[in-house]
């Protein structure tokens, strides 16, 4: 049992990484990996959201919104299959998550806020967080399943950012060709890095 | 004002690109750049998308209280894209089944909400409606060259139909496996940016 969900995190930290395999969160995964301080601050950003969101969506796919998800409000719902619905509603989710952990973090703890304050609003609309929630509906995970993979997913984003940040920030001491200076550069980086990841292919416990 | 409808559509083409300038909406797009098939269902979708979004939006800019219209736009590009997901599942059943988890994810590919944010809440309907298609077509010029390389280098084939028979087939063409694999598509973005920033070096960023 355990080791279904070990091999579950290993794969979605390593295998199948969120940013490199999936191209997901590339927007905030470019913009702010200029810095190992940032990119730590965005990736338990990222992580916390993530674990929250995905068994929250977990349940809402579950008992509301796929087929014959109702019948336990009433027998006569059983027929209403809401699941075309579920970008909407998981939007929405992640929004008000991201809403309130911002108050709950701000309102317990001020220092964590002071450092996750600027990037919170920003992972509402991050790529990474809604495709983990499509992904557990694709993959039809159980709720300790999707807290698990929320979670690893997380990780493995998080492994990425601070990866790339920590190359960028050598970066400047080097002579890189005057076109590919920022933006080409950090691509090449990111798929050279991808190759690294592509090593713990196949890898299963 | 001719001027400035033409400017609208062409300039994110080149000199302002989403992709390779604005670095925006990378996030959902190049997983499906392994096919030309699939990368161009995906540009019509976010075409489509981003064009409708962007005149709903700025129909809407003078009713939309400031303090929500993030969500506001959320809302209006999610109902869009559920659209689209319902459309591509009923004509081109086998082409979504493909692209899986990368249509829904077009609700926050970010060019649409930077274009809405940016340019729609300012703008009027016929400008904006421009402005998306300008930069609905800049986004899939990099992206059909994307997947055109791609496909090309690593099965041989260009929409499905081999044009360069490969070595298992009794063909000459060694596939490079490598292109199918996601590092590539880093790769080639990276060239191309290389490539519009040595044309155009008012682009280049000077601290890198």
């Amino acid at each position: 049992m355990l080791e279904t969900y070990l091999n579950l995190a290993l794969k979605a930290i390593f295998v199948e990484n969120m940013a490199l395999t999936f191209f997901l969160g590339m927007c905030s995964f470019l913009a702010v990996s200029k810095k190992v301080e940032t990119a730590v601050g965005l990736g338990i950003a990222v992580i916390f959201v993530l674990t929250i969101t995905v068994p929250a969506n977990q349940l809402i796919q579950d008992k509301l919104l796929s087929e014959g998800a109702l019948a336990w409000i009433s027998p006569s719902l059983a027929s209403y299959d809401l699941s075309f619905l579920n970008l909407l509603v998981f939007i929405g989710t992640i929004a008000a998550m991201v809403q309130l952990v911002e108050m709950a973090t701000d309102r317990f703890f001020p220092a964590l806020y002071s450092t996750l304050g600027i990037f919170l609003p920003l992972i509402a609309v991050n790529c990474a967080i809604l495709g983990g929630s499509l992904f557990m509906v694709e993959r039809d995970y159980t709720l300790a399943e999707s807290t698990v993979f929320g979670f690893a997913s997380g990780v493995g984003w998080f492994l990425a950012i601070v990866a790339l940040a920590a190359v960028r920030e050598r970066m400047r001491y080097s002579n890189v060709p005057m076109g590919l200076r920022g933006l080409g550069m950090t691509f090449v980086v990111t798929g050279l890095i991808g190759i690294g990841f592509l090593a713990f292919g196949g890898i299963q416990l | 004002m001719a001027t400035k409808k033409s400017e609208a559509v062409l300039d994110p083409l080149f000199n302002n690109n989403p992709i390779a300038l604005q670095v925006l909406g990378i996030c959902s797009a190049l997983a499906v750049t392994t096919k030309l098939e699939t990368a161009l269902v995906m540009c019509i979708a976010v075409i489509a998308v981003i064009t409708v979004s962007n005149v709903t939006i700025s129909l809407l800019r003078n009713q939309i209280p400031g303090s929500i219209r993030i969500i506001v736009q959320l809302v209006v590009i999610a109902s869009l894209v559920i659209i689209t997901d319902q459309i591509l599942k009923a004509f081109v059943f086998e082409i979504s089944k493909q692209m899986s988890v990368f249509v829904g994810l077009i609700i926050t590919n970010c060019i649409i909400m930077g274009r809405a944010e940016a340019f729609a809440m300012q703008n009027g309907p016929l400008l904006s409606a421009l402005d998306g298609l300008g930069n609905g077509i800049g986004y899939s010029a990099v992206l059909m060259v994307v997947a055109f390389l791609r496909e090309l280098f690593g099965s041989g084939k260009l929409f499905g139909v081999s044009v360069m028979p490969l070595v298992s087939e009794g063909g000459w063409y060694q596939p490079n496996g490598m292109m199918l694999l996601s590092p590539a598509a880093f790769f080639i973005i990276g060239a191309i940016i290389w490539a519009i920033r040595t044309w155009k070096p008012e682009q280049i960023e000077v601290d890198g």
